[in-house]
């Protein structure tokens, strides 16, 4: 395989119950690079992401096919830890979801799980991934109040912050910016242009515009089909499939 | 105009209501502070009993019902959130699953003299504890139960499903983040059912009556194994056995009012826990 690629997915089929939520799906998705998963309501993007870090497990009744692997390892091979993955691969969710705990211990408890005890230690990564996640300058008088005080977009870049203290590779970012205004939305975008260096990002949004400015790939979800991937600018500009053509232009979703 | 008649009529049966309510309440708390507080005083809450329960004070009753209550909750408190996070993290959904919660939740129906008889057949009789404070606090213990699974059932189904799946998808295991997420933000929620739970276990009488009271017991308990004077409990003794109604009668009334202000106070702090916990979660 291509080393450009962490993960990729193999003609991936999931259930709930009965019913078929994703279609056989394959996807390559690039090192350091962003992609974006478009495509109308409950087309099975944020299932298809919840997969990398195994978190549709969590809900009863539901069956995999197919295989996903991340850096080459197959991640639901039963000598792999659902925990360990989900170390590795961060997720930002839909509503800003901090702990009802100080802003300080937001961020160290990520640290604490993980076993890290040394105080100087989680200190310094708390400050480290405050800085990185661009909130320490709004946050540093406040460490210590309670993070449900903080405004949405910051609680989100929080949540953003968050993951990144644990040392991620992967962020799954599930349709970050839904409940926020265009200002916090701005910013979490330049976040996520300037996170890209560091990190492999997948990114769920409803908004096209946002697809179009911080993607690097898209993928286009219809009815649990993959319709269409490629790089974000011909998918954009020319369109090879006339569904994708017929979304990217409103012309329904 | 017809609307507004029935309605006015609608709206005095209810204020109604609330005055009959508020009037039979007024009078219980009128009737037990104005009778209760004449025999109040220090030597009241800290000397014993003497002259065959005419004289003296109540301390050893009243720390009977405390020792019954800290053992009810010693015993009842680690079980029923144990039964709790079972029921609502862990458990399956199934028949027999629903047919436990159905159990719990009829369990805080039985009536309390049922418990006492339990107590006596089980702790007293059959494990051969003998009518002593550890039987009574096991029996209260039982009877409380329920009452704190069920609220601790509630507070942690409200702790939201987002945060759950923030701690998971950070590399936290499922029992880590019960520990150090569910439980913490359910905490106020817990605490505000253990605390009604202990107004209610430390005016029970029919769950120590066969149990762990004594009519009469000098000085303090010794052991687990000694046998109490419970405040509930030495109210209906005073009132029904003795030879000197009159005194006596006083010395009930004094005690009625201690428990009252004990449980007043008890429900005080739960009110108080739980209005902390609104701000809390903002």
């Amino acid at each position: 395989m291509d080393s450009s690629i962490k993960m990729w997915a193999e003609k991936v089929s999931f259930f709930y119950g009965s019913t078929q939520a994703l279609k056989s799906v394959s996807i390559n998705i690039f090192k350091n690079q962003v992609t974006a998963l478009i495509g109308p309501s409950g087309c099975g993007k944020s299932t298809f992401i919840r997969l990398f870090n195994r978190m549709n497990e969590l809900v009863v009744n539901t069956r995999l096919t197919g295989r996903i692997y991340i850096d080459e390892e197959n991640i639901n091979s039963s000598c792999i830890d659902a925990v360990d993955i989900r170390r590795r691969v961060g997720m930002v969710f839909q509503k800003p979801n901090p702990f009802p705990k100080s802003i300080f211990d937001n961020i160290a408890y990520g640290l604490r799980v993980n076993g890290i005890k040394d105080k100087d230690i989680i200190e310094e990564r708390v400050v480290q991934t405050l800085k990185k996640a661009a909130l320490w300058d709004e946050v540093k008088c406040r460490l210590k109040e309670s993070a449900l005080g903080l405004s949405g977009g910051q609680q989100q870049r929080l949540c953003i912050a968050r993951c990144l203290a644990v040392e991620t590779e992967v962020i799954l970012f599930d349709e970050p910016c839904a409940s926020l205004d265009p200002i916090s939305t701005g910013k979490i975008e330049e976040l996520i242009l300037e996170l890209k260096k560091d990190y492999t990002i997948v990114i769920v949004t409803h908004n096209m515009q946002q697809a179009a400015r911080v993607s690097d790939f898209t993928g286009f979800f219809l009815l649990g089909e993959l319709v269409e991937f490629g790089k974000t600018s011909d998918i954009f500009t020319a369109p090879k499939d006339k569904r994708t053509e017929a979304y990217i232009t409103g012309r329904f979703g | 105009m017809k609307k507004d008649i029935t309605q006015n009529i609608g709206f005095f049966i209810l204020f109604a209501c609330i005055i009959v309510t508020l009037f039979f309440l007024g009078t219980i708390i009128y009737f037990i502070f104005t009778r209760g507080i004449q025999i109040i005083s220090w030597d009241f809450l800290t000397q014993p009993p003497r002259n065959a329960m005419t004289e003296g004070g109540v301390a050893p009753v009243i720390v009977g019902t405390l020792y019954l209550t800290l053992g009810a909750m010693v015993f009842a408190v680690p079980l029923g959130l144990a039964c709790a996070v079972y029921l609502c993290e862990y458990s399956p959904k199934s028949i027999v699953v629903n047919i436990i919660r159905i159990s719990i939740n009829n369990l805080a129906g039985v009536p309390s003299v049922v418990f006492g008889l339990f107590g006596l057949a089980v702790f007293v009789n059959f494990l051969n504890f003998g009518v002593s404070i550890l039987s009574g606090s096991l029996t209260l213990g039982i009877l409380a139960l329920p009452l704190i699974i069920s609220a601790s059932q509630e507070a942690l189904v409200a702790v939201p499903h987002s945060i759950r799946e923030a701690s998971l998808s950070l590399g936290a295991s499922k029992w880590e983040t019960i520990k150090r997420i569910v439980l913490p933000t359910a905490l106020p929620g817990i605490l505000t059912g253990v605390i009604l739970s202990i107004g209610r276990v430390a005016g029970e009488t029919a769950p120590i009556l066969f149990t762990a009271a004594a009519f009469y017991k000098r000085g303090y308990p010794k052991s687990i194994f000694s046998e109490v004077m419970a405040l509930p409990y030495h109210i209906y003794a005073l009132m029904t056995e003795g030879t000197h109604p009159d005194k006596q009668k006083a010395i009930a009334y004094g005690c009625s009012l201690i428990l009252l202000f004990l449980v007043l106070f008890i429900s005080g702090i739960a009110i108080y826990l739980r209005q902390r916990q609104r701000s809390y979660h903002g």
